[in-house]
């Protein structure tokens, strides 16, 4: 067994801990067991959640909220709950508060949807960290301050470049920045360089990189490590969470398969990870809530016995059922949506293949980053097109493009700051919609099948600014051919099915929810939900998959009774699904597994 | 010196990177607000979805919004009166307006297919 009595990540422990990782690694759980570790040893600790699942509280059977709240349970621990979703609404109420009624109400509308975009939610959180990376009187007397987040490096290099900052809240008057959110910050120029200063301090902070035993999750890791090491963040630590024990592989044949593949991942850990102190902790056998939990969590202890798992069997509809209601319409844009790691271009791969197999012309577009899946592909069934766009390429084409052309008169300073603006987030989403639009007209006669869709957000302002409604129009370049506008095509379910892509897991659930809620916004209603490498649906023997299945039903009933108007459970492959025969298989192994428990 | 007030659309960046197309007519705008503030000028650029408040507190560019709706925007007011609406003005124009000496107009890009990109 993985035995690691302290953590190497907690050794010479800073005052700054900052844990972070995709939705759903565990982040939260490795830094309220952090917090327990260190106060036990006699520290002071604050624990900050920015959770949207914050069961933090619910961890230590008290009510905690916005405020620094001490943890009766554990004596030198207090803790603090940020809602950032409630931050960033905070924020946003700051702005258009005092001119609602005031300005016409489309206006108010558009101000109100322009800041309600991803980064002014990191934005506002940021904000509400500020004072915690300070020295205030609020945190003076704690010895360690732990995060159970971190901002991106987009984020902090924005709040770097004095260029964003000109004329802004010194001057009390914006010079038009690219910083939108930052004119809602209350907070002056020299606190938020404090906080910066404070973060890129290796003697002050420590960067916990959390990752699963995934070639994905490793490799999404690697990309915060660089980005986040260019700007300071030196000091870090990698912790691999939720690896499945050896013993396990030895009681049934997909215990073992996992074992096989998160072995083979971590012999592949990304070059650039290597050096780091590392820490590998073994999947638990128990939930992690409560205290003695949380205890455990670096601790090994015996699986609790007594539990009925025997009822942990998902009695879920197939993918071939959804593929059913697709393939009826004979052609159309089928998009699937959801956080990076869920599977959505295996899915996506599938359903095509399902499509094709049945005679129907279709066309697979996806932006996996590794080409085996696309290219296995080609060619392998008639009727379906496979091609692929590369987001790195295409981002970089499209900065490259804007800088050459239009940054060319700019000054330095003006210069960095439309770069910055180049790598936000919403950039490679346009650039990477942008390219796959060529291929959305082709939806009209044949199935068009993409593993990515662009968020509700930027829908909304696109639409907004009429643009995406030009470059189809541009695009389609006076061939005399009748369109609805795009957003008309998307929002309509005859044309365009949105399938989210999740995991049966708390956050990733909680995730999927918030996706679908901002295309609902933009008048998007998903047509369905797929709930991917569901342990539940596998039927798995070992016990410790088991209890896994059966923390599963719990967030499939969610989904089903909250989230989905139609579903699909897909289980946990023994084998990744590559190639077409595979991929059938894949459609084949979900009926299978349906049927067997109906 | 005649004071300028830009009254911009709802940009996340002044660079207007964040469309499908980057706005040609909103970088060199900038760069020409930067020449002319350079030159002596006072120009003030108000964004929309940063500082609603300047908008409502302005009667003028309250007025114009209500009539016309956002597309009236970008609004220039030129000591308080409208100057220009609908487009950003050339560095011709800002000069007239600063009084400054007439430079010669960069020759000009045909502006994008987009109004102005707006994310975040």
């Amino acid at each position: 067994m993985i035995d690691t009595p302290t953590p190497r990540f907690l050794e010479h422990a800073p005052r700054f801990l900052f844990f972070t990782g995709k939705g759903g690694v565990g982040k939260t759980s490795i830094a309220c067991a952090s917090a327990i570790e260190l106060a036990g040893a006699g520290s002071k600790v604050l624990l900050v959640s920015t959770d949207p699942a914050s069961n933090v509280g619910q961890v230590f059977g008290v009510a905690i909220g916005n405020h620094i709240t001490p943890i009766p349970a554990v004596s030198n621990l207090f803790a603090l709950e940020i809602d950032p979703e409630e931050a960033a609404s905070a924020y946003r109420e700051r702005l258009v508060g005092p001119v609602r009624g005031v300005l016409p109400d489309d206006v108010v509308k558009g101000i109100e949807e322009s800041l309600s975009g991803a980064c002014t939610t990191e934005i506002a959180a940021f904000d509400e960290f500020t004072a915690l990376l300070t020295d205030s009187d609020l945190t003076r007397e704690y010895d360690h301050i732990l995060f159970d987040t971190a901002p991106t490096g987009h984020t902090i290099r924005l709040l770097q470049l004095p260029g964003a900052w000109s004329g802004f809240l010194e001057a009390g008057k914006g010079d038009a920045s690219c910083l939108g959110p930052l004119a809602g910050l209350d907070k002056q120029r020299i606190q938020y360089k404090a906080a910066v200063d404070a973060l890129a301090d290796a003697a002050r902070t420590r960067l916990v990189l959390v990752a699963r035993a995934q070639q994905a999750s490793l490799r999404e890791v690697a990309r915060t490590h660089q980005e986040l090491a260019a700007i300071g963040l030196t000091r870090q630590h990698l912790v691999i969470n939720g690896i499945l024990p050896p013993a396990e592989a030895s009681t049934d044949p997909l215990a073992a398969a996992i074992h096989r593949r998160e072995q083979a991942a971590l012999a592949a850990v990304p070059e650039v990870l290597r050096d780091l102190p590392r820490d590998e902790l073994a999947l638990k056998p128990f939930d992690l809530v409560g205290l003695d939990a949380l205890r455990g969590l670096f601790h090994d202890q015996p699986m609790p016995d007594g539990d009925d798992t025997s009822a942990a069997t998902a009695d879920a509809p197939a993918l071939a059922e959804l593929v059913d209601g697709i393939a009826v319409d004979g052609h159309g844009l089928v998009m699937l949506m959801g956080k990076g790691g869920v599977g959505k271009t295996t899915l996506a791969a599938a359903i095509a293949v399902e499509l094709a197999s049945r005679g129907l012309p279709v066309h697979l577009t996806t932006s996996d980053p590794a080409a085996h899946l696309a290219e296995a592909l080609d060619g392998a069934l008639p009727g379906l097109e496979v091609s692929r766009i590369d987001p790195h390429i295409e981002t970089e084409r499209y900065r490259q493009n804007v800088l050459v052309t239009k940054g060319k008169d700019l000054d330095n300073q003006g210069r960095a700051l439309l770069e910055e603006d180049l790598r936000s987030p919403c950039t490679e989403e346009i650039a990477v919609f942008q390219a796959f639009s060529r291929i959305i007209r082709e939806a009209g006669r044949k199935f068009v099948v993409m593993d990515t869709a662009p968020t509700g957000h930027t829908l909304l302002l696109l639409d907004a600014t009429g643009a995406y409604h030009r470059e189809i129009a541009r695009q389609m370049g006076g061939k005399g051919m009748n369109f609805t506008t795009p957003m008309m095509q998307l929002q309509n379910p005859k044309q365009t099915k949105v399938l989210i892509v999740t995991l049966a897991e708390t956050t990733p659930v909680l995730e999927a929810a918030a996706l679908q809620s901002d295309l609902r916004r933009a008048g998007i209603e998903p047509w369905a939900w797929i709930i991917n490498n569901s342990v539940a649906a596998a039927n798995a023997g070992s016990p410790l998959l088991r209890r896994r299945a059966t923390n599963e039903l719990r967030e499939i009933e969610a989904v089903v009774n909250e989230h989905a108007s139609r579903h699909a459970v897909v289980p946990l492959l023994e084998y990744e699904p590559i190639g077409a025969d595979r991929l059938r298989e894949m459609i084949a192994a979900t009926s299978l597994a349906a049927g067997s428990v109906a | 010196m005649a004071s300028i007030h830009v009254f911009d659309p709802s940009l996340c960046c002044s660079s207007g990177v964040c469309g499908v197309d980057v706005d040609q007519a909103l970088v060199t705008f900038a760069a020409d607000v930067e020449w002319a503030k350079t030159q002596g000028a006072s120009v003030d650029r108000f964004n929309l979805a940063q500082q609603p408040l300047a908008f409502a507190q302005n009667e003028i560019v309250k007025g114009v919004l209500e009539r016309a709706g956002q597309e009236a925007l970008p609004l220039i007011l030129v000591d308080g009166e409208i100057a220009l609406a609908g487009r950003y003005p050339k560095r011709s124009e800002l000069a007239r307006w600063a009084g400054l000496a007439t430079p010669a107009d960069p020759a000009t890009q045909a502006s994008g297919c987009c109004s102005g990109g707006r994310c975040c």
